[in-house]
């Protein structure tokens, strides 16, 4: 049976293009912003996610990882004497200040970890080891920002915070949200770039002994130490993303405009298909004046919603492909998983379907009787 | 002869704000299976409102309606439609063939909504094509064919399912004489040789030879009845019958 929902669908090519064009545009741009969405948060968080540690020892209240203040490392001993901690470490995070050779100066994101820990140091390094990191001032930075700090070739020396710094390897793609790139050097390194006192520390990272609940070990640490916060990783990460997301109206920027993308799309098939409708308004009370239910007319509707939906996704999703593999290679990753492209697809034909309601309405009001009139 | 169509005591009344019409006013009829009854009158005297009732497509103010010895009128707005679905197939004066279907996918959609296979639609459909004497025509969209054939389709598309009443609402005032012609004889043959209870709204004088009965309405009402010379001709002898259709191509 040739279907009168594809053919209806299909007779009127303009109207037809426009409706692609609506679910196109909204698929695009829900996938991108999307994408976005889950590339910043994901961006925010890197450096706590990938740090392999089971605690994070801070100071009080803060509210991202950016902005801990320094404390005593003399903590580190008290942790260290906790039943339960495998292993504990120094570690700094904080803004920092780079100047290029040409004298410009950009903001970085210090990571000073301990070199001979297991926590808290680069991944996916490309050039250079960990290992290089204890020849004097040096530093290892990702790839990604290397148009931004001007650096041409590994060796190449600039000016951290007053102090001379060397470039000793590359990462790769380890983004930051805040346009501060991520500088890796060895804990006293960084307290030189970060103008601490040689006693302090910003973070201690925290490895528990196999076995050992971190929730109860968390629970030990707090009741042992004065005048510090004590998160899980998993609690610290989602504090890190909250603050940036949310905290800083960057989260909600992107959600609406992906709200946004939805409802055009939502509006252009309502739109379309309720002219389609109308446009075979006849055929339809032909059909209902032979006997069709009106379950029969909605499936015909829903039909054309769902084919206009597939194709829609089908086009969109290859067109957001293009930037998504782009931005791969940059400092802003789009980053769409299958969960969440699949997702998308039901969310489409939600959104056809949900937007044909207002043609399932037209159709049921329609009087059969309508047939003998001229 | 069985009784296909039985309305009794029948009343409509279109009522829209402030003014009302009596648009029927107290119709008994009965249409029988094998029988053509032409229903005749002026413009605005209730042929359309009568034939909408006996479609079961309207509800009528009061009296009865009974389609194949079922009384319909109390019937609920899920019910009404299989009843149209099972026993009653409709002609209409402006075709309202589906535009975007070929002629012989307008068939096939009738039987679909029947509930039949795709497969034995098609099978069906040939040959409904077929017997309006359109075989070659199955592929071609209604706006490539003239107006006789689309009313040909349009009775192709009336018969599936195989229904047991043809209703039929000026089916040749848009036709030429010709035309108009072959579709009289067709939907006679439905009667005739089918057994079908066929009810034609007509005021073209033409189609007059072709009806066993002539109902005519005025205001609503059944003016008179009356079988015309050539149908009592027909009862007595039977030659003059094949004289008339012979075929259902014409
Ligand atoms: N939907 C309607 N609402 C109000 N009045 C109607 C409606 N349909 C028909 N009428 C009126 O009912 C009367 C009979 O109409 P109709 O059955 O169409 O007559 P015919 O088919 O004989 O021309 C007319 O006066 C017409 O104006
Ligand atoms: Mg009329």
């Amino acid at each position: 049976m040739a279907s009168l929902a594809r053919r209806n669908l299909f007779h009127d090519k303009v109207r037809f293009a426009v409706t692609l064009t609506g679910i196109v545009f909204s698929v695009v741009l829900t996938s991108i912003q999307l994408g976005l969405f889950i590339g910043f948060t994901t961006a925010t968080s890197n450096i706590i996610d990938n740090s392999r540690a089971d605690l994070w020892v801070t100071s009080k209240e803060l509210t991202h990882i950016e902005n801990g203040l320094p404390f005593s490392e003399r903590k580190l001993y008290q942790v260290l004497a906790t039943p339960g901690v495998e292993s504990a470490q120094k570690q700094i995070i904080q803004f920092g200040s780079w100047k290029r050779s040409n004298g410009a100066v950009e903001s970085i994101t210090l990571v000073g970890f301990n070199l001979d820990g297991v926590m808290g140091g680069p991944w996916n390094i490309i050039s250079g080891s960990i290992q290089n990191l204890k020849t004097a001032d040096a530093i290892i930075i990702d790839e990604l920002y290397r148009d931004k700090l001007g650096v041409t070739h590994l060796g190449q020396t600039v000016e951290i915070g007053g102090y001379r710094a060397r470039v000793v390897g590359f990462t790769r793609n380890i983004r930051t949200f805040t346009t501060a790139p991520p500088v890796f050097s060895s804990f006293k390194n960084a307290q030189n770039y970060g103008g601490l006192r040689e006693d302090q520390t910003v973070y201690i990272l925290v490895k528990a002994r196999a076995g050992v609940d971190i929730k109860e070990l968390k629970k030990e640490l707090i009741s042992r130490l004065r005048d510090v916060d004590v998160y899980t990783t998993a609690e610290f990460s989602r504090k890190q993303k909250f603050y940036w997301m949310f905290g800083t109206g960057a989260g909600f920027t992107v959600l609406i405009a992906a709200l946004l993308g939805f409802l055009v799309g939502v509006v252009v098939v309502a739109q379309t298909l309720y002219a389609a409708t109308v446009d075979h308004i006849r055929e339809y009370g032909t059909l209902k004046a032979m006997g069709a239910s009106n379950g029969y007319l909605y499936r015909v509707i829903i039909k054309q919603a769902t084919i206009s939906g597939l194709i829609g996704y089908a086009v969109g999703m290859a067109i957001s492909l293009i930037p998504i593999y782009i931005s791969q290679r940059g400092t802003t990753a789009i980053i769409l998983p299958w969960q969440m492209g699949f997702g998308l697809l039901v969310l489409t034909l939600l959104m056809c379907i949900g937007a044909s309601l207002v043609s399932i309405n037209k159709v049921t009001q329609i009087d059969p009787a309508m047939v003998f009139k001229g | 002869m069985q009784t296909a169509i039985s309305v009794q005591n029948l009343t409509k009344i279109y009522s829209s704000g402030e003014a009302a019409v009596l648009a029927i006013d107290g119709v008994n009829l009965n249409v029988n299976s094998g029988e053509v009854v032409l229903l005749m009158g002026p413009s605005g005297s209730g042929k359309t409102t009568l034939l909408s009732i006996m479609g079961c497509i309207l509800r009528p103010t009061s009296g009865s309606v009974r389609i194949c010895n079922r009384e319909v009128t109390g019937l609920s707005e899920k019910e009404l439609p299989k009843v149209r679905l099972d026993h009653i197939g409709f002609v209409f004066q402006a075709f309202n063939l589906f535009p975007t279907l070929t002629a012989g996918e307008n068939v096939e959609l009738a039987l679909d909504l029947k509930g039949i296979s795709s497969k034995e639609s098609r099978r069906l459909a040939t040959g409904l094509i077929e017997q309006v004497g359109l075989k070659d025509k199955y592929n071609v969209f209604p706006s490539n064919l003239s107006g006789g054939q689309k009313q040909r389709v349009a009775i192709a598309r009336a018969l599936a399912g195989n229904p047991d009443i043809i209703l039929a609402d000026e089916p040749t005032a848009a036709l030429d004489s010709h035309s108009g012609l072959s579709v009289m004889k067709m939907l006679h043959n439905l009667a005739h040789k089918g057994g079908r209870a066929v009810v034609i709204v007509s005021h073209d004088n033409r189609t007059l030879e072709f009806a066993d009965r002539i109902v005519n309405i005025e205001d609503g009402k059944i003016l008179k009845e009356h079988i015309p010379s050539i149908a009592r001709m027909r009862k007595g002898t039977l030659p003059k019958r094949t004289e008339i259709a012979n075929t259902i191509v014409g």
